[in-house]
């Protein structure tokens, strides 16, 4: 099968689906661009990066990110409310489309290897780029491995119980 | 404005941080029509640049090039935060846990991460194998089995009120509690501090 037919075939369920129509390319992406680095800021200024942070949260032992995480998914509920009601558009005047998230096996397996990681790592994707940011050049490693997951996950993926 | 920027030093506490992280679903919903999710990047970098013919990376990368963009930001982000508006004094990390963590081992308190494990040398050690290679290897294969990190589940899922994401991020939690009570205790002696 030649990719292009794959690709047809098997449409991608992206897990974060990109609603846009048309492609952005160059300094299109620079929002983007910025608006990651904000996320960045916020992650060290918390610390949520920190091993430790996780640490606590997994033993129970601080509020902080329950905290962090449950008032971001409160304004995360009502912004989309708030999206939804009022029907709001996107800057280039496209209506918001938010796919659902189809129940699968994956979720119940995958999340709990995912879990057993992140207290590992005390990272989940998105601190594991701001901790090599910060200057733990290290975590650079754990970055490839987790790229080198994501393959085999991949590589797997119609054999696993999904 | 310095009384400001001293304020912007302090690490910022969780009721500052949750909203704005949450903020950034309306913001990428509004600027591009973009769901928020991190773990796909991992997706990308393998479509783009290891794909080796598996259907599960013929797609179309280039159309998500943004979150490759997001990411690259959230590492600068990181710099900038560390350059210029780091906190000068140490981690302060609850009582309860420093405790248990010093049972464990784990008596370096002054960073982010600690020292004991997080050093280049010990990369080819045991730690290594464990916080590094297998830490690393759990979050990209069990986050993309899941479909989702803590970004695209338990931040945008739950916010678009989708039952799959709580489901997902009640076992990403169960995993973390497993790990940090019934297996870490283990790794941590076997690999020895």
């Amino acid at each position: 099968m030649k990719v292009k037919e794959i690709i047809e075939s098997n449409p991608v369920e992206c897990e974060a689906p990109n609603m846009r129509k048309d492609q952005e390319s160059g300094w299109k992406l620079l929002k983007y661009l910025i608006v990651g680095i904000l996320f960045g800021i916020v992650f060290v200024k918390a610390e949520v990066i920190s091993w430790f942070r996780i640490q606590e949260m997994f033993r129970l032992q601080s509020f902080f990110m329950y905290g962090v995480i449950g008032s971001a998914i409160l304004v995360g509920v009502l912004s989309i409310q708030v999206i939804k009601r009022l029907g709001i558009k996107t800057l280039a005047g496209e209506p918001i489309k938010i796919a659902n998230k189809e129940f699968r096996k994956g979720q119940v397996i995958g999340g709990f290897i995912f879990g057993l990681g992140w207290a590992l790592t005390g990272a989940c994707p998105g601190p594991l780029f701001a901790q090599i940011g910060f200057g733990y050049s290290v975590i650079v490693v754990t970055l490839l491995s987790a790229i080198a997951g994501t393959w085999v996950y991949g590589k797997f993926a119609d054999k696993l119980p999904n | 404005m310095e009384q400001m920027i001293e304020w912007i030093k302090q690490p910022w506490p969780w009721y500052v941080a949750g909203p704005l992280i949450g903020l950034t679903v309306p913001v990428l919903l509004i600027i591009g029509n973009k769901s928020f999710g991190i773990s796909s990047s991992l997706r990308h970098a393998c479509a783009a640049c290891i794909p080796a013919k598996i259907p599960f990376f013929q797609y179309d990368w280039k159309k998500e090039n943004w979150n490759l963009v997001f990411v690259l930001g959230v590492f600068l982000g990181g710099g900038i935060a560390s350059l210029f508006l780091s906190n000068p004094e140490a981690i302060v990390v609850a009582e309860s846990t420093q405790q248990d963590l010093a049972q464990l081992g784990i008596t370096d308190f002054r960073s982010l991460l600690p020292a004991d494990i997080f050093s280049w040398s010990n990369l080819f050690t045991l730690k290594g194998l464990f916080f590094f290679v297998i830490g690393g290897f759990l979050v990209g294969f069990g986050t993309r089995y899941a479909g989702g990190c803590t970004s695209g589940h338990a931040i945008m899922g739950i916010s678009n009120l989708q039952w799959p994401s709580m489901v997902a991020t009640m076992f990403f939690m169960l995993g973390g509690f497993a790990m940090t009570h019934l297996i870490l205790p283990y790794i941590m002696q076997w690999v020895g501090l």
